[in-house]
């Protein structure tokens, strides 16, 4: 045993220099280092870029161009045209199911009962503070329209409404589209349209 | 000539290592409360915004999350929207305020809006919206009752240890899909018992804490 230990017993130097060694550590680590491992020399989403001039990493399509996989070729599925018109039906690939029709009223909900109103009637919130009002959907010239017709409006807009191209993929179109039949249909029901399973419930007000 | 150390000498050199201690320790807690503080992190401080964009005001309309935060189902980023998304509604509405101004100064120039950003997860760490939101986390889990603030701040301070405790039990934070965009979702009281009943119907992936392993986040 050294002189050193007799006066200090051993504990207390590996204390020392534990302590030591941790704070040179905590903070050389702190600064620099650190930095450079948060903000690594890669572009992550929408992240700022010096070498593009308008400053955005994030590049638009050049022009003319179509992207791996979006050819789109269906004309029936992307667009809603069949032979130059408005499709009359849905496309073969839209199976139109319980299901589809529940996430049509999750994305009608979403996207269109701002404006329509969450029975179309064309009341919605954004309506209230000022925005034109659109067409309510239980029009004679509107139930009268081809599904194809409302595919088209969603995509590319219609008079002030802006097209949903970019928010609504082509598959939730179709459902929303399905569900707003569903929602002309509901508000031209008749007591016989509904299921004698429901009707007791409806009757109760319990639907 | 007198020695120039006296005794007392012996109870300074003493004196100056147990403060020495103090010292070290003391500025070692010091730099730890600094870096975890809200000055540091930002949590709980509103940031400035070049527009004084209100998720208040606009989810009191009764506006989706994602009407603007389309991508957050399908992708790990949960988009910031572009500046038509504002213009959906502000192209009639309040579109002569002088507020909106750079939202119109940004539409007819094509120039992206620059938002100050409130949430930034370092590089180093992989996070997936999209993963977490199919799986029963809720937007407020993490970021708070947005839709009750004006300008947005940041809820959590995004320590490894805070991701660690829902990643150690998820079941504890764990909600059912239906109520993801629901803010003002409350646990119920038989949270436990529902979380891992939902961790197993959702498939989490809790088996041998496996999303404990380094590599979940660090990829």
């Amino acid at each position: 045993m050294g002189k050193c230990t007799k006066k200090w017993p051993q504990w207390c130097i590996r204390m020392g220099v534990l302590s030591l060694v941790l704070s040179m550590t905590l903070l050389g680590s702190g600064c620099e280092l650190r930095k450079k491992m948060y903000d690594q020399p890669r572009y992550k989403t929408y992240a700022q870029s010096d070498f593009f001039e308008d400053g955005a990493s994030a590049r638009p399509l050049v022009e003319g161009t179509v992207p791996r996989g979006f050819l789109r070729e269906d004309g029936h599925f992307y667009r809603g045209m069949v032979e130059g018109n408005f499709a009359t039906d849905f496309p073969d690939r839209v199976e139109i199911t319980e299901e589809l029709l529940w996430r049509g009223k999750e994305r009608y909900d979403i996207f269109c009962s701002v404006c329509h109103d969450p029975a179309g009637y064309g009341n919605g919130m954004v309506v209230q503070r000022g925005f034109k009002a659109p067409e309510s959907f239980h029009t004679e010239r509107l139930r009268g329209m081809p599904d194809g017709y409302y595919y088209e409006v969603i995509t590319s807009g219609y008079g002030m409404m802006a097209g949903y191209a970019a928010q609504i993929p082509p598959e939730d179109r179709w459902a929303i589209i399905a569900y707003v039949r569903a929602l002309q249909l509901s508000q031209f029901a008749t007591w016989d349209d509904v299921p004698e399973a429901v009707r007791e419930d409806l009757e109760a007000g319990v639907l | 000539m007198s020695q120039v150390f006296g005794p007392w000498a012996n109870t300074v050199a003493k004196l100056s290592i147990v403060l020495g201690v103090f010292f070290v320790a003391g500025s070692l807690a010091l730099l730890d409360t600094v870096t975890r503080s809200s000055y540091v992190r930002y949590t709980g401080i509103a940031r400035a915004q070049p527009i004084p964009f209100s998720h208040l005001h606009h989810a009191n309309m009764g506006i989706d999350c994602r009407y603007c935060h389309t991508t957050v189902e399908e992708q790990a980023f949960a988009n910031i929207p572009p500046t038509k998304v504002c213009m959906d509604c502000h192209s009639m509405v309040w579109s002569d305020s002088p507020m909106l101004a750079p939202v119109i100064e940004s539409w007819e120039t094509g120039e992206p809006i620059q938002w100050t950003r409130v949430h930034d997860m370092p590089d180093f760490v992989y996070f997936d919206h999209s993963a977490h939101v199919n799986k029963g986390i809720g937007c407020a889990t993490c970021h708070g009752r947005v839709d009750q603030m004006p300008l947005v701040w940041k809820e959590q301070p995004l320590y490894m240890k805070w991701c660690l405790e829902c990643h150690r039990e998820p079941e504890q934070f764990i909600r059912p899909r239906e109520e993801i965009f629901n803010m003002a979702y409350e646990m119920p009281e038989n949270q436990l018992e529902l979380g891992k009943q939902l961790v197993e119907e959702y498939d989490v992936k809790t088996h041998n804490h496996r999303l404990m392993d380094c590599w979940i986040c660090h990829r």
